[in-house]
């Protein structure tokens, strides 16, 4: 057992239509069809594909939240039967994710309260994600109050507080503006880099992969997808976007989503 | 050619095609009224103001004790309020409906939550509560007091049935539409479904159980004066009822007036406690914005 790991063996998803009692029995196409991965320890994985085409899907069965039709999915090497506070979860949709009627501080110590940590015990944990995260100085404010770069970090924050071996990141960034996505991205890569975290990150923004990456796996379209390809990137962060390696990058990803064609 | 120059000059200015001559002083007089009549439109007074003057003007017409004028119900006010029967009919009729209501709210408000949390639970639950929630409480008000006796528990009984309804109804939405990314946030931290149930789901319903006390509330006030006009010896539907037989209208009016302030004030003051209180579970979201 590889601590922090993430491997995935033969993983088939369909959803099954809702049957009853007039309607007869249908099959529908597999979603995911035969996913084979290994995601190493502390690494920064990101999954790249069309609207559509799985890769949240199989986010949800690696973080617990959707059944598999058949395979296995290891995380640490054991087989995903539950979410768990060994994956933290960052949601696209914050308002949605995040508790409202609690402060910044109530919303990041959360996850301490329902292990019964003490509070003696929690107030250190805490402390410690909002300084990471930059959010210290607005601890008792309420979502409302926030921006929504903001409660995206409120979010990071909540999850590095469980300590969990892998962080999932679902399109994160994809509802800010330009330039927060761009200044949360660097936010990401210096926690990840603090951390050591094992990172999951989806995204269908090419630009985005290629800046974050150290492996990109391609998503063939929609129906019955499949990780077309792993790319590993090794230039160094920070990275250019300016730079020769990354234009390369962009454009050999690119390549792999044909504009117009499927 | 020649309007076409009058009409360039601007000697005069035109409101609402009036015309008005170009003055300071009267500007500011109709600045003044329109003013005035803003504010008295957002405050609401207007409405009050004009159902005033139809009131007036009706009166003035008809026959005294057909439609008594409102100088003639304020005075019956002062006289009813002189003789006691007004406060002691106001004070029980508040105390029968603040009772029910908190105990119908108590009741209501776990029901609706465990119903709402449960599949079984609810399939039980659904078809009995859409059958009785059309049976108005006043319909249940023979058996009640043949149940429960003539005395005070019979109308208390009938208002916690009221009450309970709108509650539960309400809070069962609430629970039901909670957005699964907030259950799917708390699983990932590590809550277990009994901590996800208080520590998510019911925060997460506030706002629905809230709106379901508001409604309860005015179906206590509906139940007790029907209560009160068919089986009490005090409280304002049983003034307004006995009314009829001394042919006081104008006792009809004060009855009627003071059930509208019971039910404004009291949902004003629930009001200003879902905004001060309740604020930040989403309460009132919508009118904040």
């Amino acid at each position: 057992m590889i601590k922090n790991s993430i491997e995935l063996k033969h993983v088939f998803k369909k959803y099954q239509a809702p049957t009853s009692f007039f309607a007869p029995k249908k099959e529908n196409p597999f979603v995911l069809q035969d996913i084979n991965l290994k995601i190493a320890p502390g690494e920064f994985h990101i999954f790249l594909g069309r609207s559509g085409c799985g890769k949240s899907t199989l986010l949800n069965i690696i973080a617990g939240f959707l059944p598999k039709t058949s395979g296995q999915v290891l995380v640490n090497g054991h087989e995903v039967a539950a979410p768990g506070r060994d994956r933290g979860v960052v949601f696209q949709n914050a308002d949605a994710a995040i508790f409202p009627w609690l402060t910044v501080y109530e919303n990041v110590s959360y996850g301490l309260k329902m292990q019964h940590f003490s509070e003696k015990e929690r107030t250190p944990i805490v402390n410690q994600s909002l300084k990471l995260v930059g959010l210290d100085q607005h601890a008792n404010k309420y979502p409302y109050e926030l921006s929504g770069g903001m409660k995206q970090r409120v979010q990071i924050a909540r999850s590095i507080s469980n300590d969990p071996d892998i962080l999932i990141l679902d399109e994160p960034f994809g509802a800010l503006d330009a330039q927060t996505r761009r200044i949360m991205q660097d936010e990401l890569i210096r926690i990840w880099q603090k951390t050591k975290k094992t990172i999951l990150f989806v995204t269908h923004d090419i630009q985005e992969a290629a800046y974050l990456g150290q492996k990109i796996s391609i998503f063939s379209p929609a129906p019955a997808s499949n990780i077309y390809k792993t790319i590993t990137v090794d230039y160094p962060y920070p990275r250019n976007v300016f730079s020769k390696d990354n234009e390369q990058l962009v454009t050999e990803l690119n390549n792999y989503f044909p504009i117009g064609g499927r | 050619m020649k309007e076409m120059s009058s009409k360039s000059t601007p000697k005069s200015q035109t409101l609402n095609n009036l015309e008005i001559p170009n003055d300071p002083d009267t500007h500011k007089g109709i600045e003044l009224f329109r003013n005035g009549l803003l504010f008295l439109t957002k405050r609401g007074l207007l409405a009050w103001l004009l159902l005033l003057l139809l009131w007036m003007i009706a009166s003035k017409v008809s026959d005294a004790s057909f439609l008594p004028s409102p100088w003639k119900t304020l005075t019956s006010a002062k006289a009813l309020i002189k003789n006691g029967t007004l406060q002691s009919d106001l004070l029980i009729s508040l105390l029968r409906i603040i009772a029910g209501w908190l105990v119908g709210s108590t009741i209501a408000i776990p029901l609706g939550l465990i119903i709402g949390q449960f599949k079984i639970i609810r399939y039980l639950f659904e078809p009995l509560i859409n059958f009785f929630r059309f049976v108005p409480a006043i319909g249940f008000l023979t058996l009640f007091l043949l149940w429960f006796g003539v005395g005070e528990v019979s109308k208390i009984a009938l208002i916690i049935y009221a009450t309970m309804f709108p509650i539960i109804i309400n809070t069962i939405t609430g629970v039901i539409a909670i957005d699964p990314l907030k259950i799917e946030s708390a699983q990932s931290q590590g809550a277990s479904k009994f901590q996800i149930f208080y520590s998510v789901v019911i925060p997460s319903a506030v706002p629905n159980i809230f709106t379901g006390v508001r409604l309860g509330l005015g179906g206590a006030i509906v139940a007790i004066v029907a209560a009160e006009m068919l089986a009490a010896q005090n409280g304002i539907g049983y003034l307004i009822y006995t009314s009829r037989l001394y042919y006081r209208t104008d006792w009809i009016f004060v009855g009627i007036f003071v059930l509208g302030f019971i039910g404004y004030l009291s949902d004003t003051l629930l009001r200003l406690f879902g905004k001060v209180v309740l604020k930040k579970y989403g309460v009132f979201e919508k009118e904040a914005k």
